[in-house]
């Protein structure tokens, strides 16, 4: 068995040593129930690395990978090219295979590269402090939502209608355990009212922007109106990259940032693992979850970094801890640092437009076929389209004929009769003029003719 | 005449008329490392005897303080936010934490006295 | 005040420096890295993206209006630098890490290969189902190996680390109990567990009652019995526990949790010490998170991403949280909302967007191939041979509370050796980095005086062992023999020294800042 070192030899000798006559001898406490033989495990033996390979390529030749043709799904997931170096960077032994940097004298490497993400992220946002990351976007949602509650002491959270579905799911599952979770009707291609829904119980107001439909939001009067009843503003984004172009949450006075970092340097993954990013304002620090990195000296003065803040977390505080997170997304965080270490302000500059450039031109190719309305005035790399046929059986036909044209809003709001038509279509620097004008060919044949002959009866 | 008197959880109460002003002890200061951040409570706030009352933060741990004897907090210590050292360079004087208006003095009797205490903590 | 008694120093000290200084201020192989923001120059970048023309019709206005501050970098100056930083880090791959809760065993790299093809590694978690079949297939799969290893009936697949893990099992069993009409809102933790426990309980709205422990480092069967009671929700257990012992009594609790209406929560962090040999099912847990970066192999990677998948006992499983997945004649099915659940289950929601660590899940699916149901029997009995192998190599020079009797997968020793000798466990552990080693786990568990939990996993060789035994042994002799030369002041091979962690709390500085940079208004 090749990852095991020891050899029979070296079992008798240390078995020798410890006084025992078998291994079975120190498993002595397990209670005879649970005493059971190799057989009762209905699993195969042991495979080389050839057969495991044949079998998981196998598996995965089952699949349509993204890259494999035109391809437009987003949603709170994006398909972007990353630069080479940064797979091969993440795969260095010391990254890959290292432990949590609490000794830091032996892990400055994790650590300086998580001071300079969280610098990244404090900046991207334009927020004042950020951590060294959680799970994802919807935890960090979550997160948020609870460190709201905590602060203003309320118990209540508005939820935006164009909050991603599965974020608001997740904020439901904890925030309903200290508080009461308010979700706003889904206005898609419009802003919502939350404004209207904010009270004097009210700890926070959650928006997306661009929200799941693409829709940008402008969230400065929706902060000022929170902060006059005493509420706070959480901002989410799903698409770090429109922070390469669009105004940042933390100068439309938003109180706590919660994004998706997958975009930058994690691939798609079928959903994880990804990356949170959470930041805030330096006055919220004490109440922040999940780790922080920061600056000091070593002994010999040097400069050096370490975690700190401890006190907040789980393996201190307890069960007073702001929260329970202990392992978060390392490795994701890295990724995502070197990306953009890649880019700089120019390269995230440049990628952002394109990006919107590439969505734009989607989007006029596919308002011109009959059927397909454009709901979304304004948008960064996404937009929803109203079909003239059910979105989901669109998607499958178009599926067989090799397009993955995007995400059916029914996917993520299954008891909305008014969404069924509802597609969200997303394009990024990775989208070709062939892919766009395949989809465009492949859209118009399936909802092109049954809405022309529909005009043609009412005019 | 001011009276002090301490507690098996290791704060101390020094008593002025109706006023007690509130710390933790040397030996809880010693115990906990480098104070990094204090959190004290607000004015006007009633805390019952045993009630928490502020938490103290070292590096590596974080404890919660409680009230000797019940009250109305009167005040906290400014000079902590800025220098939380303090805990550790003078946590029965200068360290001081809060300030309480006594609401029953005979709590104070159940309390150690100095000496009291001392063989308490030999004994830890 | 409530005390912690561990006193753990945390003072860097000083030190004399009588090393001929370089001109680089570099030594070396060893070199100084600065931060990415002092090393970038204006219009600099490692991407060749061209400038697009842009319409700004459809930004609502919301175009970004300064700066956004970013350091540009060309590719040879991004690699070096990364590379650089890696050379600071202490890895698996380079040494053994004998973290005690940790399980840091060799991360195979046929997992990374495999996680990375495309049809695994590049599919968007909403694309249409019928297009991701071999994804759901492989998950299929994973689950298959985790409910027969554990021998439960279902397991929930989209929490993110072993934490998260925590919170679903706690959920479903508050569903559970709202389920049967009733409120119980107390938990009982012992006080040796790890502190996601307490927290993730607090988290979920209950209460934590603590139970002490046996002077045989194990849960006092008798206190926790007496502690049930009608308004108790669950029992929250680590077997083996955090002392590294087999918890003997284990199902005469879970039957009296159960008695009283309960339900048993098992952290699965130790797992690798009975994986293939024992199955938590029949230990009566209702619940056990796995952590897939402890027992099967996925990479630490600095601190993350793990995955925390849940198995469920036939109770529970009603309230596995969504999405479900389904294998019926017409291939693998998502299920993603109420609408469509089969018979009898009752989600209590969502714990994140998607479905789970799936790049974890090839990873660990890869480990559990290769290994086989008799590779990963042999890698517990491994594991459990090598930890008690360096408690009895170690137990008359340092003190094991709990040494009369054989561990499992980890070795539990206290600072009692160290008394009087003036060396703490923590000076101990940075002496150990100048000899090469990542210390071990210290001061936890709790209940224990300056612990040292040492779990060696099975991925060392016997000399491997021999070596690190040869130089705890000699630390330890030179301790009691109070030659603390190697101990003041260390580490001193390390690229830092000890850093001062009280100034970082007291003042703490957690980005770089450039001095004119717009900030946002306060």
């Amino acid at each position: 068995m090749r990852y095991h070192p020891l050899t029979a030899t070296d079992r008798s000798a240390m078995l020798a040593r410890i006084g025992a006559g078998s291994v079975d001898a120190l498993f002595k406490d397990v209670p005879q129930i649970a005493v059971v033989p190799l057989s009762a495990f209905a699993l195969p033996n042991g495979q080389g690395e050839l057969e495991v390979e044949r079998k998981l390529s196998r598996m995965a030749a089952k699949s349509v990978a993204a890259g494999a043709g035109p391809f437009f799904c987003g949603a709170g997931a994006y398909k972007h090219h990353v630069p080479a170096a940064v797979d091969h960077l993440i795969q260095r032994s010391e990254f890959l295979t290292s432990y949590t940097p609490y000794q830091p004298e032996i892990a400055q490497g994790t650590l300086q590269y998580t001071f300079e993400f969280q610098t990244q992220v404090a900046l991207l946002t334009g927020m004042e402090v950020a951590n060294a990351s959680l799970y994802d976007g919807s935890t960090a949602t979550a997160e948020a939502v609870l460190m709201a509650q905590r602060i203003t002491r309320r118990p209540k959270a508005i939820l935006s209608g164009g909050l991603h579905p599965h974020y608001s799911e997740t904020v439901e599952t904890v925030a309903t355990l200290s508080g009461k979770v308010v979700r706003a009707a889904a206005t898609p291609g419009k802003p919502d009212d939350v404004i209207a829904l904010i009270d004097d119980q009210t700890a926070c107001v959650v928006v997306q922007s661009p929200d799941v439909f693409g829709l940008i939001r402008d969230l400065k009067p929706i902060a000022a109106a929170a902060h006059a009843k005493g509420a706070l503003l959480i901002a989410v984004v799903t698409e770090v990259v429109s922070l390469g172009l669009l105004e940042a949450p933390g100068f439309q006075d938003a109180d706590i940032v919660a994004c998706e970092g997958q975009s930058l340097g994690n691939g798609l993954n079928f959903g994880g693992p990804y990356v949170g990013l959470f930041a805030t304002r330096e006055k919220f620090l004490r109440q922040m979850p999940g780790r922080l990195c920061g600056e000091t000296a070593d002994a010999a003065g040097k400069r050096g970094y370490v975690l700190t803040l401890s006190a907040r977390e789980q393996h201190i505080r307890r069960e007073k801890a702001t929260s329970n997170i202990c392992t978060n997304s390392g490795l994701c965080c890295l990724a995502f640092t070197i990306h953009l270490s890649l880019l700089g302000e120019e390269g995230l500059t440049r990628l952002a437009r394109i990006n919107h450039a590439k969505a734009s031109v989607l989007a006029d190719k596919l308002a011109k076929v009959k059927g397909v309305t454009l709901l979304t005035p304004s948008f960064f790399n996404e937009f929803t389209v109203k079909l003239s046929k059910p979105a989901a059986e669109v998607v499958e036909t178009l599926a067989k004929k090799g397009i993955i044209a995007g995400v059916p809003v029914s996917r993520l709001m299954p008891h909305d009769p008014n969404v069924k038509d509802l597609l969200i279509v997303a394009a990024t620097e990775t989208t070709t003029d062939e892919d766009c004008d395949a989809f465009a060919v492949a859209l118009a044949e399936c909802v092109g003719e049954s809405r022309s002959s529909n005009k043609e009866v009412l005019s | 005449m001011s009276e002090v008197r301490f507690t098996d959880q290791h704060e101390w109460v020094r008593v002025d008329g109706d006023e007690a002003t509130i710390g933790i002890t040397k030996y809880a200061a010693e115990q906990l490392g480098d104070v990094v951040f204090v959190e004290l409570p607000e004015l006007g706030r009633m805390v019952g005897a045993g009630g928490e009352a502020a938490v103290v933060e070292s590096v590596k741990a974080a404890s919660e303080i409680y009230a000797p004897v019940g009250g109305e907090v009167t005040g906290a210590n400014p000079a902590l936010t800025d220098d939380p050292a303090r805990v550790n360079a003078d946590p029965e004087g200068e360290g001081w934490f809060f300030k309480l208006k006594l609401a029953d003095k005979s709590e104070l009797a159940k309390l150690m006295t100095a000496d009291q205490y001392a063989e308490f903590v030999k004994g830890l | 005040m409530t005390m912690n008694a561990q006193g753990r120093p945390t003072a860097p000290g000083t030190i004399e420096s009588n090393e001929l200084p370089t001109i680089s201020g570099d030594r070396g192989l060893d070199h100084e890295e600065a931060l990415i923001f002092e090393l970038g120059r204006d219009g600099m970048t490692g991407v060749d993206l061209p400038d697009v023309q842009m319409s700004e019709t459809r930004l609502a206005g919301m175009r970004r209006r300064g700066p956004i501050g970013l350091p540009g970098l060309s590719e040879p100056e991004v690699v070096r630098h990364y590379v650089r930083l890696s050379r600071m880090n202490y890895a698996i791959d380079a040494g053994l890490y004998p973290l005690g809760s940790c399980t840091m065993k060799h991360n195979p790299r046929l997992n990374e290969k495999l996680a990375r093809l495309p049809g695994f590694g590049d599919l968007h978690p909403l694309s249409p189902q019928s297009t991701v079949q071999g994804a759901l297939e492989l998950i299929s799969e994973l689950m298959t190996w985790l409910t027969t290893l554990t021998g439960m009936s279902a397991v929930a697949m989209s929490p993110k680390a072993g934490a998260h893990g925590e919170l679903c099992g706690l959920l479903a069993i508050r569903a559970a109990i709202a389920a049967r009409g009733e409120t119980r809102k107390r938990i009982l933790v012992p006080e040796s567990a790890h502190g996601t426990n307490p927290a993730t309980a607090a988290f979920a709205g209950f209460t934590i009652d603590e139970v002490k422990g046996t002077a045989d480092g194990r849960v006092d069967m008798i206190e926790l019995e007496g502690k049930l009671g009608p308004d108790v929700a669950a029992i929250m257990l680590t077997n083996p526990n955090t002392c590294g012992l087999f918890e003997r009594d284990i199902r005469h609790m879970a039957d009296a949790t159960h008695k009283a209406g309960a339900y048993f929560y098992c952290d699965g962090a130790n797992f690798n010490a009975i994986a293939g040999r024992v199955r938590p099912g029949d230990l009566g847990i209702d619940a056990m998170h796995i952590n897939l970066h402890k027992t099967f192999s996925t990479p630490h990677g600095g601190g993350g991403p793990g995955a925390g998948p849940v198995v469920l006992s036939a109770a529970l499983a009603p309230f596995a949280p969504l999405p479900l997945l389904l294998h019926d004649a017409n291939g693998f099915r998502l299920i993603e909302d109420r609408d469509e659940l089969p018979v009898g289950a009752k989600p209590f929601g969502r714990m994140c967007a998607f479905h789970g660590q799936m790049g974890m899940f090839v990873r660990a699916l890869a480990y559990m191939l290769s290994h086989g149901r008799d590779g990963v029997r042999q890698a517990s009995e491994d594991a459990v041979l090598s930890a008690n192998y360096i408690l009895a190599s170690l137990k008359d020079v340092m003190s094991a509370p709990f040494g009369d009797g054989p561990c499992m997968h980890e070795a539990l020793f206290d600072d009692s050796f160290l008394k009087g000798t003036g060396v703490t466990t923590l000076d101990f552990a940075k002496a150990m980095i100048d000899e090469g080693y990542h210390p071990m786990t210290m001061y936890f568990p709790l209940v224990v005086s300056g612990a040292m939990l040492i779990e060696p996993t099975e991925s060392e060789s016997k000399e491997s062992l021999d070596r690190f035994i040869h130089v705890l042994r000699e630390l330890a002799l030179e301790a009691r023999d109070k030659k603390t030369a190697r101990f003041e002041g260390a580490p001193r091979l390390s690229p830092r020294r000890r850093l001062d962690e009280t100034a970082a709390a007291r003042k703490p500085v957690l980005r770089w800042k450039k001095k004119d940079l717009p900030q946002a208004a306060e």
